[in-house]
């Protein structure tokens, strides 16, 4: 009746996890409470979570996002106080058999469940204002997309609380994750929060290029569109090339544990091989989606923050198309020593080598760009310039380990967790959090407080530093990854020091959550009135913060690239149309929040051998995707009358600005 | 408006002419390297080059006459989105195979 | 954008006889826009069928001991079934043109031949995985096997979600007509059915064809 479940699952003899529980249980009853209270659950449910509008999407990724970073964070720091603690000798406070657990859990979600929903969430409240659309080309699917994840999350979630997660690091190579030495539910739940997840990505990525190839406003040449939006969209170009990848590698994972099939196996023929390299030709092209819109964003930063046009435009839309065919040739660098012969690896050592020359083309734009610019110190533009050298030290260690030889004595080291650190949180996380501060104020209508801000970034940039400047060294001294405990008297001092680093990075959590507490209780005097609070210079500025649902009340027409730049220099920014016209918009609606309810039915009924309740969250995600199909009530017009009066009200704003 | 917008539509999409050139070339596609293979015609290298050519023939005959791909205005992108992903499918079979065969190699 | 008749917005007759003028003004679901989403969909499965194709090729040789291709794959049979698919894509086209005639009966009846097609083909997969299972060569005895069975099923399963979709369409043209929305569901269904048909080529070539050489 219930497959492999049963009671003995819920780990009540782990201290540890039952705390946590009780946390969450706590939490969750206190949101319930306070919904209940306030009545606003209709709210919730008609205005956010049956959404299809593309802001309220965006906003609803990054606040998942962001418990997810807390979550992800928190593996994090219990890893470092495990390996601080677990030194010398001793045994820490962590078994190995959880250790395990939390080093997967902790990839696994700051890459798929942490950086994706932040970066798609940018893109989701940015690109479709950048290039002056009322929505994304499908807006249902956008919503889809949005739950499909959201099943993932509630799945990996679950796996906190009910069984196990995988113990096999984020990568879960075979024959490891493979039925015979994972018996267990926990590669399960990794497969089928990453395969849920996966798919709903993979739509977004369809969803984004149909958007901005077909939807832009009129005048638009591509050649014109703002560069957040070109790096969003080969963000989204190698999404939909190589999330499929992902599809396939993990659908043959699961044919191996599910139906005795012998892919991966060490018996019967099987070539493990042939899923790492499977694995890697989609998260080689993975790590520039995650910093492809984050580089997007430094250039929005420092050519606002500057008052100065991009330097070099055309040569950053080149270099991210480069650095996007050139993805798609390196994979192998991540493994090196599986010993593909002098051929392959030094073909893959020197692609990797060349993709640093676009990525350096990069980094002279933005330097030419500040060059006798007047730049503001605001937060996003620290960010940035912490960007800028955090991300080029790791950008000379990642060229380090392009060497074949030199990988041969690095792999799997410390060196190697500290590089792939210093990029992704020197590069991609700094840029969602310049541009979480950027367009905050166009996503909610007031500014973020300036002083926690910087703190926060402060506390971020040195604790980064701090924590991982220390594993470079222990790199060098032979440390390799995932030790649940050491007994080497040299490396003692090195991982102490990183724990401090750790809780460095932890105080700028800290005065990012102040941050947002004092900026909402302040938000009376921090208003953005006219909707452009940093002189702005593409179309998002154009209307209001925040924006109306239709986005734009008269579609903008384009001139140039920084086309709100050109509308205030030739005095037509904020014109008044002489008639408004109706406008189509899509209705909301809850057919992507059932579909994502049945997927994680299906998904945990699948993880538990549950048959009939797959069949059952099979059948209903079916039959709500009927539904939706014969459902010939999804738009609707917004009357002039009402375009007119929300329109009046932001002119007031402005003047009164 | 969208009377004519609809047959321009229509235009683009063949006409029983244009499928029934398309299933006849399959036709003979098909059957050529079936014969080839189950006659023992040629040699084999020479077998294997030329059913993997007439393959390729083949998906391009069906990607004209029945997908409808080509370089019109409205077709652009389609088109380039295809040879994107046939850049990528070369890439993606082309370098796996050699790094796993190479692998093996090493290893026999 | 004719603004005169949207004053009933209830009135989904009147939207979708407008559809197609509505594209440049921001509507989200019009016709030329969903089929190139369709057509990228199409994309990243063409990556996911080359993701396997590439595994079986890496695992061609792989018997482990079993058969290999020479012993278990009969051309003539494989012939038979691709030309049960092939003559469903000309039908498919008949029903395309049908379509633009304005044929609401042309479309419905050579959509069931399509559908008959399609279901001779799934039905001689389906007998030819039986037949290899009873006979022991199912998919846990090599990975070759396992190779096989993944991407000739994977193919498979594909047509029959088209085969459920044909189902889907066959209703709604017949209780809706040919409105522009059917149009373009009609439109992508004929993408999705021609794709699998190249997929289909690889598959022959690749797996039978090489395979028995």
């Amino acid at each position: 009746m219930f497959g492999k479940l049963t009671l003995d699952a819920i780990p009540f003899h782990e201290p540890i996890l039952l705390f946590t529980f009780a946390a969450v249980a706590l939490g969750g009853l206190v949101v319930v409470a306070g919904l209940t209270y306030f009545r606003k659950w209709g709210y919730l449910w008609t205005e956010w979570l049956t959404s299809v509008d593309h802001k309220k999407i965006g906003v609803m990724y990054i606040t998942v996002a962001i418990v997810m970073l807390l979550r992800g964070f928190a593996d994090a720091i219990m890893m470092r106080s495990q390996q601080a603690l677990a030194t010398g000798g001793a045994a820490g406070y962590l078994p190995p058999e959880h250790y395990d657990q939390i080093f997967t859990a902790h990839g696994t979600i700051m890459i798929i469940f942490m950086a994706m929903p932040f970066m798609i969430g940018l893109m989701n409240i940015a690109v479709p204002l950048q290039i002056g659309a009322r929505d994304v080309a499908f807006p249902f699917l956008n919503s889809l997309s949005f739950w499909l994840f959201v099943s993932g999350v509630i799945l990996i979630n679950l796996s906190l609380f009910v069984g196990e997660f995988g113990r096999t690091g984020w990568v879960a190579y075979p024959p490891l994750s493979g039925i015979a030495y994972s018996p267990g539910v926990g590669v399960d739940y990794y497969i089928w929060a990453l395969q849920l997840s996966g798919i709903g990505t993979t739509l977004t990525g369809i969803n984004f290029l149909v958007t901005v190839f077909k939807m832009r406003a009129p005048g638009m040449k591509l050649m014109q569109m703002p560069i957040f939006t070109w790096t969003c969209t080969f963000a989204n170009i190698l999404i939909a090339a190589s999330f499929p990848i992902l599809t396939a590698a993990l659908g043959l994972l699961t044919l191996d544990r599910y139906l005795d099939f012998h892919f991966f196996t060490n018996e019967a023929g099987g070539n493990a091989m042939m899923y790492i390299n499977l694995f890697w030709a989609w998260g080689h092209p993975e790590v520039y989606i995650l910093v492809l819109p984050a580089f997007g964003v430094f250039s929005e930063v420092i050519s606002t923050f500057t008052g100065k046009r991009l330097f070099g435009y055309a040569a950053m839309v080149w270099a991210s198309a480069a650095i996007t065919v050139l993805g798609f040739v390196v994979w192998l660098h991540h493994f090196f020593t599986m010993g593909s012969g002098a051929n392959v690896n030094a073909f893959f050592g020197i692609a990797t080598m060349i993709i640093s020359i676009p990525t350096g083309v990069k980094l002279f734009n933005w330097l030419f760009t500040m060059y006798r610019g007047r730049l503001r110190f605001t937060t996003p533009v620290l960010w940035t310039i912490g960007f800028m050298v955090t991300f080029s030290i790791g950008g000379m260690t990642g060229v380090l380990l392009a060497v074949p030889g030199a990988d041969f004595v690095l792999h799997n080291s410390l060196f190697l967790i500290a590089h792939f650190h210093n990029t992704i949180i020197g590069g991609a996380v700094f840029g969602y959090l310049a541009g979480f501060v950027f367009w905050f104020p166009k996503a909610f209508g007031f500014t973020l407080n300036e002083k926690w801000g910087k703190a926060a970034f402060w506390f971020w940039c040195s604790g980064f530093y701090v924590a991982f400047m220390p594993l470079y060294v222990l790199g060098f001294m032979g440390m390799t990854r995932r030790l649940n405990h050491t007994d080497n008297p040299e490396w003692t001092p090195w991982l102490y020091v990183a724990f401090v680093g750790a809780v460095l990075i932890l105080c700028g959590i800290l005065c990012q959550l102040i941050q947002l507490y004092v900026s909402i209780r302040d938000r009376k005097q921090n208003l953005d009135l006219t909707g452009d609070p940093w002189n702005g210079h593409t179309l998002e500025w154009s209307t209001s913060s925040p924006p109306p649902f239709y986005n734009f009340a008269q579609l903008p027409t384009v001139h140039d690239i920084d086309s709100f730049t050109d509308m205030k220099e030739k005095g037509i920014a904020y014109q008044r149309p002489e008639k408004y016209t109706a406008i189509h918009m899509p209705k909301n609606t809850s057919a992507g929040v059932f579909m994502g309810g049945f997927a994680t039915v299906m998904g945990f009924a699948l993880i538990w051998h549950i048959w009939w309740l797959a069949a059952v969250g099979l059948l209903g995600l079916f039959a709500s995707l009927l539904s939706r199909a014969f459902d010939n009530d999804v738009d609707y017009y917004v009357q002039p009358d009402e375009i007119e009066r929300i329109e009046t009200a932001h002119l007031a704003h402005i003047k009164q600005a | 408006m969208s009377e004519s917008l609809h047959t321009e539509h229509a235009a683009s999409h063949g006409s029983v002419k244009s499928y029934m050139i398309g299933f006849l070339l399959s036709v003979v596609l098909t059957v050529i390297p079936f014969w080839l293979v189950m006659a023992h015609v040629l040699p084999k290298g020479l077998t294997l080059v030329t059913i993997f050519l007439f393959a390729i023939v083949q998906v391009l005959v069906h990607l004209k006459y029945f997908l409808h791909l080509d370089f019109s205005t409205d077709g652009r992108w389609n088109t380039l989105s295809f040879i994107f992903t046939m850049l990528v499918i070369v890439m993606l079979v082309g370098l796996s195979i050699w790094i796993i065969f190479s692998a093996n190699a090493l290893m026999m | 954008m004719s603004t005169d008749v949207m004053n009933d917005p209830h009135d989904s007759v009147h939207k979708h006889e407008h559809e197609d003028g509505h594209d440049d003004h921001g509507h989200n679901d019009s016709g030329p826009t969903t089929v190139f989403g369709f057509w990228l969909y199409l994309m990243t499965d063409c990556i996911l069928f080359a993701s396997v194709f590439a595994t079986y090729a890496v695992l061609m040789t792989a018997t482990a001991g079993s058969v290999s291709g020479k012993d278990i794959f009969e051309l003539d049979y494989v012939l038979v079934e691709t030309f049960a698919l092939l003559f469903s894509s000309i039908t498919y086209g008949f029903a395309m043109i049908a379509g633009q005639k304005g044929s609401k009966g042309g479309v419905i009846n050579w959509l069931i031949v399509t559908f008959i097609f399609g279901a001779i083909f799934i039905g001689m997969e389906i007998n030819e995985f039986h037949h290899l299972i009873v006979e022991g060569y199912g998919p846990s005895t090599s990975a070759f096997l396992s190779a096989f069975f993944a991407l000739v099923g994977m193919h498979g399963l594909h047509v029959t979600a088209g085969l459920i979709w044909m189902i889907i369409m066959i209703l709604q043209v017949s209780r809706q007509g040919l409105t522009p929305q059917v149009n373009t569901r009609l439109t992508c269904l004929s993408l999705f059915w021609h794709f699998l048909d190249i997929v289909w080529i690889c598959v022959f070539t690749v797996v039978y064809l090489l395979g028995t050489l």
